[in-house]
């Protein structure tokens, strides 16, 4: 049996111990979500493995990691997810009557790849994000990491992936 | 999740109960109650697809809307508490039209093609969509697809069908103790699955395909076999543990073809094991014996019914009764096992056992009238502290670990004492894990402890094994618990009952029990263990325990000190013996070996001389005993496989060749009345204990050997099950030998794992035979996990014994 406690780094370990002392004993489970958001911070998706090793960490049954995992949007699972910065672009009503298509086609061309992608130097993953994110009043918009950033324009566009490109500074764990 | 406990409507029950009108109707039931559990308790029917009586409540499928009085929308029945005065309408336009709305919401995604559906026929989507639905859909766009999965050898998948009513979910969650299953993605993406490749690995597994409410789970071995509406249904009794849990068996053609889980809250609720719903297959085995057969010179040839009683009753009639062995199935029905210790007793046979798995019989006279669990099956859930010795109860007997279980779920602490770390599907106190050479000490331990804390004088029996013993702290801590405990219970199991020294780990579990105010039980044996002790199936007591003049010759030692003449009843020493070397050789030197077995292996054919072919599994009527004492009887429900007869018509027909007096009976009620009647006038002879012989560990004859730990395999038990083939290869673990990491690493076995094949030597008894190892840390240091019954042991000696492991 593998050791979760080389599985999971120490970041991850940490966090989720904060988290599971937050609530009563035995209820391990409702730490959940900010245990995975943990792993996400790390690999910037779930591996099987690390989603064994949390529930295996957590003392939960593999497959009520894998349901919740599942469930939310915010967690990738797919290893191709895996880049330093995951891009959002909102598509829904508001954000599309605004231009949102362009965006995203000026998105693609600018990195090289489809939505649902991530470039090839593990820079960007470009998310095909299916909901409204509730920003409406600055369509069109994008989620940059943990960012809302609104009225987008092409060229505020590339000014926000260059200098994240070179600070990298955007991705901050930003969990209250 | 709301927790409902089964609460349903009792009318004797006299508490503050609420009155509430169904269907302009008053009725009256316990508050809290959920309307769905009060009507089903009235006869009222409410269609549903998520409720299930045993599982807690989801209302996902909204089928059960009901119409109440000033609610606005209609209610689920299965989460609407009843309140006073309230007014409920199950068949209103209101509530109706809801049912209808759902019935076409369900049908959305599930593909209306019922007739190449395994379920078809015995659907509750069908029936209800008949019942409530409407004959045309406003959906016109696609159906959604589901990729099935591949969950095992036991339970088909066709998820398309699902519609996520989450009772597979909720029973892995709540009933097996075991989340396998679950709801992955959302929306309309949400699947049930194991999200990875996995096989279920519960041993209730197959209970997922009863209560799966459409054919998204339907089993496997029997699919696409047969229609229900073309199916027999008769009622059986699982024979595989001492629960006698209640099934149905489904018969097609005059052949079984399915099992599936009866009804009976007294014993199994409506949960079956897996082995006793897939243990079927073994019925139809290759070797099934056609017609009586009787070698001649080495050639076997097929005779008449009357040419081989008549050999086998010449053969009989004037041996003498010392050189006589008779080894029974403790999964024998209780008219035969009662028949053929009347037939032999009447030769003057007193060399009779069904106990051959046992090898230590020295206090065998002090022991009750048959090995009980000491309370009934339904009183298990009810103890608060639980002892377990030498007893892997989750495998050996599913549905007393079960109750256990919920137990544990009330708030009881189990304690282990085994060979091995066991995975149980609870949090278990304390697994006190010793190699088997170790539990007598082990159990000293505890013993000393209980002692100590009851002050009460330690039986001279016992002064030279508990004089020397200092109780630790865990012993300490296991006994306060016990006897703090309102309803503590030590129970013995299979491992115990199989031990080199089970005479002494019974008188310490005993000891223990008495000490703490415990109950003493026996959580072991087959089908029928209980009935072989009361049919006089063993060498010390006739039926109903009588006294016997000359008590004959246990299992151990007719094997031992080999007999002229051995009478078998569907028994196959190779698999079913603690000692198969020796065993074999007993039969190899013998001058007649006659074989009632409804099967005949190679072993068997090399090994017998005359082979009587007698009925399988449901091809008898006959009676179960099981660990409560309760008798259940039950009818054929299949017609014998070609020339083969039910074993009480054989030993009938016998009993008459030999002119036994007394063998007139009709039918297999009259073999059980006499005997019924017998046993009910026998007095129950309590738990006695006396100065008992001690158990010496002895010393590793070699610094390579290693202990054996040959606990019967969970699917080698019987010959039925060894045939079932969807179990054997639902768990091909079975067929390994184990050991820890460490003692790989002890012994220079590491580099097996180099290749693939993991193949090593073992030997014991001067016999070799080649396996393949696996690593697992939940056996002790110096010790090898091998399971009896298995195909490599079956070549071995005993199965505690001691065997060398080597590259």
């Amino acid at each position: 049996m593998a050791n979760t406690n080389t599985i999971l780094t120490k970041y991850e370990r940490d966090d989720i111990d904060s988290w599971v002392a937050k609530f009563p004993e035995g209820r391990s489970q409702s730490a959940l979500l900010a245990a995975l958001r943990a792993v996400m911070h790390e690999d910037h998706y779930l591996s099987t493995e690390k989603m064994d090793a949390v529930a295996e960490y957590m003392g939960l049954s593999k497959i009520a990691v894998y349901e919740v995992a599942s469930f939310y949007s915010m967690y990738e699972l797919d290893e191709k997810a895996a880049a330093k910065n995951s891009i959002s672009v909102c598509t829904n009503v508001s954000c599309m009557l605004n231009g949102s298509d362009e965006i995203v086609e000026h998105i693609e061309e600018r990195l090289g790849i489809k939505m649902g992608e991530s470039t090839p130097d593990k820079q960007f993953f470009f998310k095909v994000e299916e909901e409204c994110l509730a920003a409406c009043c600055g369509a069109p918009m994008m989620q940059l990491n943990h960012v809302y950033h609104e009225n987008l324009t092409k060229e505020k566009v590339d000014a926000l992936l260059e200098s994240v490109k070179t600070n990298g500074s955007l991705h901050k764990k930003e969990t209250s | 999740m709301s927790k409902t406990e089964s609460k349903a409507a009792k009318p004797e029950v006299v508490e503050n109960l609420v009155t509430f009108f169904i269907n302009d109707k008053e009725h009256q039931a316990i508050p809290g109650s959920m309307l769905i559990e009060v009507a089903d308790a009235s006869d009222i029917h409410i269609p549903r697809f998520c409720y299930h009586k045993k599982l807690t409540v989801a209302a996902n499928c909204r089928m059960c809307l009901v119409e109440v009085e000033k609610a606005p929308k209609p209610l689920p029945a299965c989460a609407t508490p009843v309140m006073e005065g309230m007014k409920v309408w199950t068949k209103s336009e209101k509530a109706l039209t809801a049912q209808k709305d759902t019935m076409e919401f369900l049908l959305i995604n599930h593909p209306l093609d019922c007739p190449i559906c395994d379920q078809g026929g015995e659907c509750e989507l069908q029936d209800l969509s008949m019942a409530f639905g409407a004959s045309t859909s406003s959906y016109q766009e696609i159906k959604r697809v589901v990729v099935d999965k591949d969950i095992g050898e036991l339970v088909s998948t066709e998820m398309t069908r699902c519609i996520q009513c989450t009772r597979c979910v909720r029973f892995g969650d709540e009933i097996s103790g075991m989340r396998e299953l679950g709801a992955t993605g959302r929306g309309d993406r949400m699947e049930i699955g194991t999200f990875v490749e996995k096989s279920l690995d519960s041993e209730l597994s197959g209970n997922i395909i009863d209560i799966c409410p459409v054919g998204a789970l339907t089993a496997k071995p029997s699919r696409y076999h047969s229609r229900s509406w073309e199916m027999l249904q008769s009622e059986g009794i699982g024979s595989h543990d001492g629960v006698g849990s209640n099934v149905r068996l489904h018969t097609f053609k005059n052949k079984l073809v399915r099992v599936i889980a009866g009804e009976n809250d007294a014993i199994n609720e409506c949960w079956i094991s897996d082995r006793d719903r897939f243990s079927y297959e073994g019925v139809y085995a290759q070797d099934r014996v056609k017609s009586p057969m009787i070698k001649k010179n080495g050639i076997w040839k097929e005779v008449d019914w009357i040419v081989a009683l008549e050999a086998v009753a010449n053969e009989l009639k004037d041996v003498n009764p010392n050189a006589v062995g008779v080894l029974a199935s403790a999964r024998a029905t209780i008219e035969e096992q009662y028949l053929l210790q009347k037939v032999m007793r009447s030769l003057g046979v007193n060399n009779i056992d069904h106990r051959l798995r046992q090898t230590d019989f020295y206090d065998q006279e002090n022991t009750d009238l048959f090995p009980n669990l000491g309370m009934k099956i339904a009183d298990v859930e009810s103890t608060d502290a639980v002892m377990l010795i030498g007893s892997n109860v989750r495998k050996e007997q599913p549905m007393i670990n079960h109750r256990i279980r919920k137990a544990v779920l009330k708030g009881a602490k189990v304690f282990t004492v085994n060979p091995r770390e066991l995975a149980f599907n609870y949090d278990v106190a304390e697994q006190c894990v010793v190699t088997p050479n170790e539990m007598v000490a082990q159990l000293a331990l505890i013993a000393k402890a209980s002692f100590t804390l009851s002050k009460k004088k330690v039986p001279a029996g016992l002064s030279d094994l508990l004089k020397s013993v200092r109780a630790t702290k865990s012993a300490k801590t296991i006994a306060e618990c016990l006897s703090d405990a309102k309803k503590p219970a030590v129970f013995v199991g299979n491992i115990a009952q199989q031990h080199p020294a089970y005479s002494t780990i019974r008188v310490l579990a005993l000891v223990i029990a008495e000490n703490t105010g415990a109950t003493f039980g026996v959580v072991g044996g087959s089908g029928n263990t209980s009935g072989a002790w009361l049919a006089g199936l063993i060498p010390h007591r006739k039926e109903a325990g009588e006294a016997v003049d000359e008590i004959g010759k246990n299992a151990a030692e007719m094997l031992n000190h080999p007999k002229k003449v051995y009478v078998l009843l569907d028994v196959e020493l190779e698999s079913d013996s603690d000692n198969p070397q020796q065993a074999l050789a007993a039969l190899n030197q013998a001058e007649c070996v006659i074989a009632i077995s409804p099967y005949a292996n190679k072993k068997m054919l090399a090994n017998a001389d005359v082979i009587l072919p007698s009925a399988a599994y449901s091809e008898t009527s006959g009676t179960y005993v099981n660990l409560e004492g309760t008798w259940q009887s039950f009818k054929a429900a299949s017609k014998s496989y070609e020339n083969a007869r039910p074993a009480w018509k054989i030993l009938r027909v016998l009993g008459n060749q030999l002119d036994v007096k007394g063998f007139d009976y009709v039918s297999s009620k009259d073999v059980r009345d006499e005997l019924k009647d017998l046993c009910d006038k026998a007095e129950d002879g309590l738990h006695k204990f006396e100065a008992t012989g001690i158990y010496v560990p002895h010393d590793s004859a070699s610094s390579k050997s290693l202990q054996r730990i040959g606990e019967v395999a969970e699917y080698s038990c019987d010959s039925l099950v060894r045939r079932a083939q969807s179990l054997q290869a639902s768990k091909p673990e079975q067929q390994l030998v184990q050991l820890n990491t460490k003692e790989i690493e002890n012994l220079g076995l590491q580099t097996v794992f180099e290749s693939n094949l993991n193949k090593v030597q073992v030997k014991q008894g001067g016999v070799m035979v080649e396996m393949s190892i696996t690593a697992n840390d939940m056996i002790p240091d110096g010790c090898a996990l091998l399971m009896a019954g298995t195909k490599s042991s079956g070549l071995l000696g005993s199965a505690f014994g001691e065997i060398e492991v080597t590259l």
